[in-house]
């Protein structure tokens, strides 16, 4: 095999521990420090089903997001939603028989590649465009979208332009996932793609998106509005 | 009104200003005089190890509060909150973009505690924790009135307020601490309340006004101080004993208890509501002022405690009491421990207990100003918005024209008077007469166009706040009231029937 093989082997075995780890870390901090004191954002639930109905609005429709600004909810909810989709068609790689409803969704997701770019150039658009988001934007707020739109684009290249051996793709991952590799094909855009994906999991549990695990751990929106008739004593969110 | 800086021009739609970098970067309150500082327990002055000290009782802080840990690492600078702070809506100053004020802790958050800011500070833009940067800290955090709108609009929900604390936490225990709060909560702990009203000050004053009263509607309603033989320990923000338009209110409060016959009381021991350990970030504090209150209610013997008009002392009062000075086991468990003075009036009303002649209040025409620590930090009654049911319900059982502002500037969405979080201090107004801007411009569009004369709000900081900074706007200060004040008018009291 060659050493192509062998090097992205070794990079997402790297990259995957990276993530697992790293993310596992961090939540163990999370849950660990102390909440002493209760903070929801109010007017705020005052049951447990309540704040889950209230987390499940977050995290899938951007609720307080919609609130704030139609713009960045239209380009960030599509991103998001379409990224999903995305990778959910992507399960097709890593599951023989290719799973039932991996099977079902895949066909209604032809566009969403296109999607995501769509929202991601018009996330990137809004730090050159708006004073206020170009103030705020570091560096790494840039290259972010750019990785992503780098992923994108290459993904799609290979869709539509430059065809890659997909079920050797589809091998090579099944052998990774048996500690047992095939032969990655070498055509550029693959290894690009796969590439950017390595740094993307490796850069996770380092990065702003931290805010995967973060949006469930905050306390203005998973705390019971409840404290006068239960004594909050700090330890637990709710 | 003039002044010695340019006051905003009030347009008639809400406008998002450009960025003007650095426009509020000379705005910093008076420092704390080192016997301020003793007295809460922290160093007189700068210490000389400054940087050090700064560092670890922010890793101290990043352990005790999940907020803040979460918080530092979650913000995606989406931008969502850039254009939702009045004090950046007011000043056009960037860093008073709540993201901004975030980011001038979590670029030292980043240098220090994060790989990325380790190694490759240039890229997530950290920063070495210098003099510079410690002075920024304390101008900016004190441009914060920890007013949480920011929070409503953040999809992880973050909240600039727990983070502007940590900073003012961080600054005050390596010796840099705020005059005007630190001097207050001094006062608490030596005498009761945040004016240094002694006993024999406060009966006098209560005597004064139970003569106004009888001068005035010619029925003998009662103030009382101290009274063991009390139900009901009312807590109220010590501007209710002088300050106009409060005291209005607390009138309007005894006229309540005085016609549904409830035995109540002041405390000369808790003679105050608000909580500026809230503000300082200092758990301590907080603790130590909220302990009065519960002292006072042991030994009165009272079974509810009520806690009067002022916003972030409902917040703390709601929200943290439970858990600072709780349990309240000793109270009556047939009402809601602590109980608001709205929802106590509201009750009464509901239960049809109090009679109301609305045409005493024709000469107004009312809009109401939701304060931000009871709509973001706190609720009333037992269904989740009820703090913005409940003294409206108050304003119309006791008004015929009521009308209410914008929907985005009121209810969750309120904008700050811009007073709040211990920025009440005249050595901030230029921060407060344009961070009061959002608000104003608001009222002015209800004023074009229902007329409206009055503005009630629930709050000793949202009014103090306006009575001086309306006039700058060409704008009466009169305009403000006490919500208490439109009930207590109206109330039709016993011998008048
Ligand atoms: C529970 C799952 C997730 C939730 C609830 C969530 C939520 C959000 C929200 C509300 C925003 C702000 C609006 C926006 O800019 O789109 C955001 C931004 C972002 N998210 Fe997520 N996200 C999730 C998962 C992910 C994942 C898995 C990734 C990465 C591969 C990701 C990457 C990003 C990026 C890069 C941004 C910043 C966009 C910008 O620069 O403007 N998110 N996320
Ligand atoms: C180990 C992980 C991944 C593998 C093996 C992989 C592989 C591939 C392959 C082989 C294609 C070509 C599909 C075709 O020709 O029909 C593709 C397309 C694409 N990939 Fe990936 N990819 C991975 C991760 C990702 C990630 C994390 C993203 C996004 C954040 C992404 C986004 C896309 C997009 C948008 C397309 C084009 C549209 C589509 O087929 O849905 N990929 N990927
Ligand atoms: S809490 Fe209020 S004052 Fe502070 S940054 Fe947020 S919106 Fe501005
Ligand atoms: S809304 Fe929240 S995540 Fe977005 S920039 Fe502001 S603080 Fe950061």
């Amino acid at each position: 095999m060659s050493t192509v093989t062998y090097l992205y082997a070794g990079a997402f075995y790297l990259a995957a521990l990276i993530l697992v780890l790293g993310v596992a870390r961090k939540i163990m901090i999370y849950a660990r420090t102390p909440v002493p004191f209760k903070i929801p954002t109010t007017p705020a639930p005052t049951t447990m089903p309540g704040v889950v109905g209230r987390m499940f609005r977050e995290t899938v429709f951007f609720e307080s997001l919609f609130k704030a600004s139609k713009w960045t909810w239209i380009f960030g909810w599509v991103f998001h939603f379409a990224m999903l989709i995305v990778l959910i068609r992507h399960l097709r790689y890593f599951s023989e028989p290719v799973w039932m409803w991996v099977a079902v969704i895949s066909p209604f997701g032809v566009y969403a590649g296109w999607a995501m770019l769509f929202g991601l150039s018009g996330l990137w658009g809004r730090r050159f465009l708006v004073d206020r988001v170009r103030y705020i934007s570091a560096p790494s707020d840039h290259l972010m979208l750019v990785l992503l739109l780098a992923i994108v684009s290459t993904g799609l290249m290979m869709k539509y332009v430059w065809h890659t051996d997909i079920v050797a793709v589809k091998a090579f991952f099944l052998g990774l996932m048996r500690f047992d590799p095939t032969p990655l094909p070498s055509d550029p855009l693959l290894l690009t793609h796969l590439g950017l994906v390595v740094i993307l999991m490796a850069v996770f549990p380092v990065s702003k998106l931290l805010h995967v695990p973060g949006v469930f751990f905050s306390p203005t929106r998973n705390q019971v509005d409840n404290p006068r008739e239960f004594r909050h004593q700090g330890i637990r969110s709710s | 009104m003039k002044a010695e800086f340019t006051i905003p021009v009030v347009t008639n739609i809400p406008v998002t200003p450009s960025v003007v970098d650095g426009a509020m970067a000379h705005s910093r309150p008076f420092v704390a005089k080192s016997d301020h500082q003793t007295a809460l327990g922290f160093p007189e002055e700068l210490v000389e190890d400054w940087h050090d000290r700064a560092l670890a009782k922010m890793k101290e802080l990043l352990g005790k509060y999940r907020s803040l840990q979460v918080f530092m690492d979650s913000c995606v600078k989406c931008g969502a909150c850039t254009d939702k702070c009045h004090y950046f809506l007011g000043t056009s100053d960037p860093k008073n973009m709540p993201v901004a004020r975030q980011d001038l802790m979590r670029k030292v958050y980043r240098r220090y505690f994060t790989f990325a800011g380790k190694y490759f500070p240039w890229l997530v833009g950290a920063v070495d924790l210098t003099r510079e940067v410690l002075e920024d800290w304390y101008s900016y955090y004190h441009q914060c009135s920890e007013c949480r709108r920011c929070s409503v609009y953040c999809p992880y929900g973050i909240d600039t307020a727990e983070i502007t604390m940590a900073g003012r936490e961080i600054l005050a225990s390596v010796g840099i601490g705020q005059k005007y709060s630190n001097e207050i909560i001094g006062k608490v702990f030596k005498i009761g309340n945040n004016l240094g009203l002694p006993q024999p000050a406060m009966a006098d004053t209560l005597l004064d006004l139970e003569e106004e009263i009888k001068e005035d509607i010619d029925v003998d309603v009662r103030l009382p101080l101290d009274d063991a033989d009390a139900e009901v320990l009312l807590v109220s923000p010590s501007a209710d004993f002088f300050a106009e338009p409060h005291v209005d209110g607390l009138i309007g409060y005894a006229k309540v208890f005085h016609q549904a016959g409830i035995p109540w009381t002041l405390s000369s021991h808790a003679s105050e509501a608000a909580n500026f350990g809230l503000f300082i970030g200092n758990d301590e504090s907080m603790q130590k002022v909220a302990t009065r209150i519960r002292e006072a209610a042991l030994e009165l013997g009272v079974k509810r405690i009520i806690v009067g008009e002022c916003g972030h002392a409902w917040r703390v009062a709601y929200s943290y009491w439970n858990t600072l000075i709780g349990p309240f086991d000793f109270l009556d468990p047939n009402y809601p421990a602590p109980q608001h003075i709205c929802e106590a009036t509201y009750d009464l009303v509901q239960a049809g207990a109090l009679k109301f002649d609305k045409a005493r209040n024709d000469d107004k025409v009312v809009t109401f100003h939701d304060s931000c620590n009871v709509a973001r930090g706190s609720r009333m009654g037992n269904m989740p918005g009820g703090q913005f049911i409940i003294p409206r319900a108050l304003i119309r059982a006791s008004c015929n024209h009521f009308v209410d502002m914008r929907e985005d500037s009121i209810r969750e969405g309120t904008y700050c008077c811009g007073g709040g979080g211990g920025l009440l201090t005249d050595d901030l107004t230029e921060l407060r007469v344009k961070g009061a801007l959002p608000r104003v411009q608001a009222l002015h569009e209800v004023i074009e166009q229902y007329h409206v004369t009055h503005m009630a709000a629930i709050c000793a900081i949202c009014k103090s706040q306006f009575t001086k900074v309306l006039p700058f706007y060409s704008l009466g200060m009169g305009m403000i009231i006490s919500v208490h004040q439109l009930v207590g008018d109206a109330l039709v009291l016993g011998s008048e029937q």
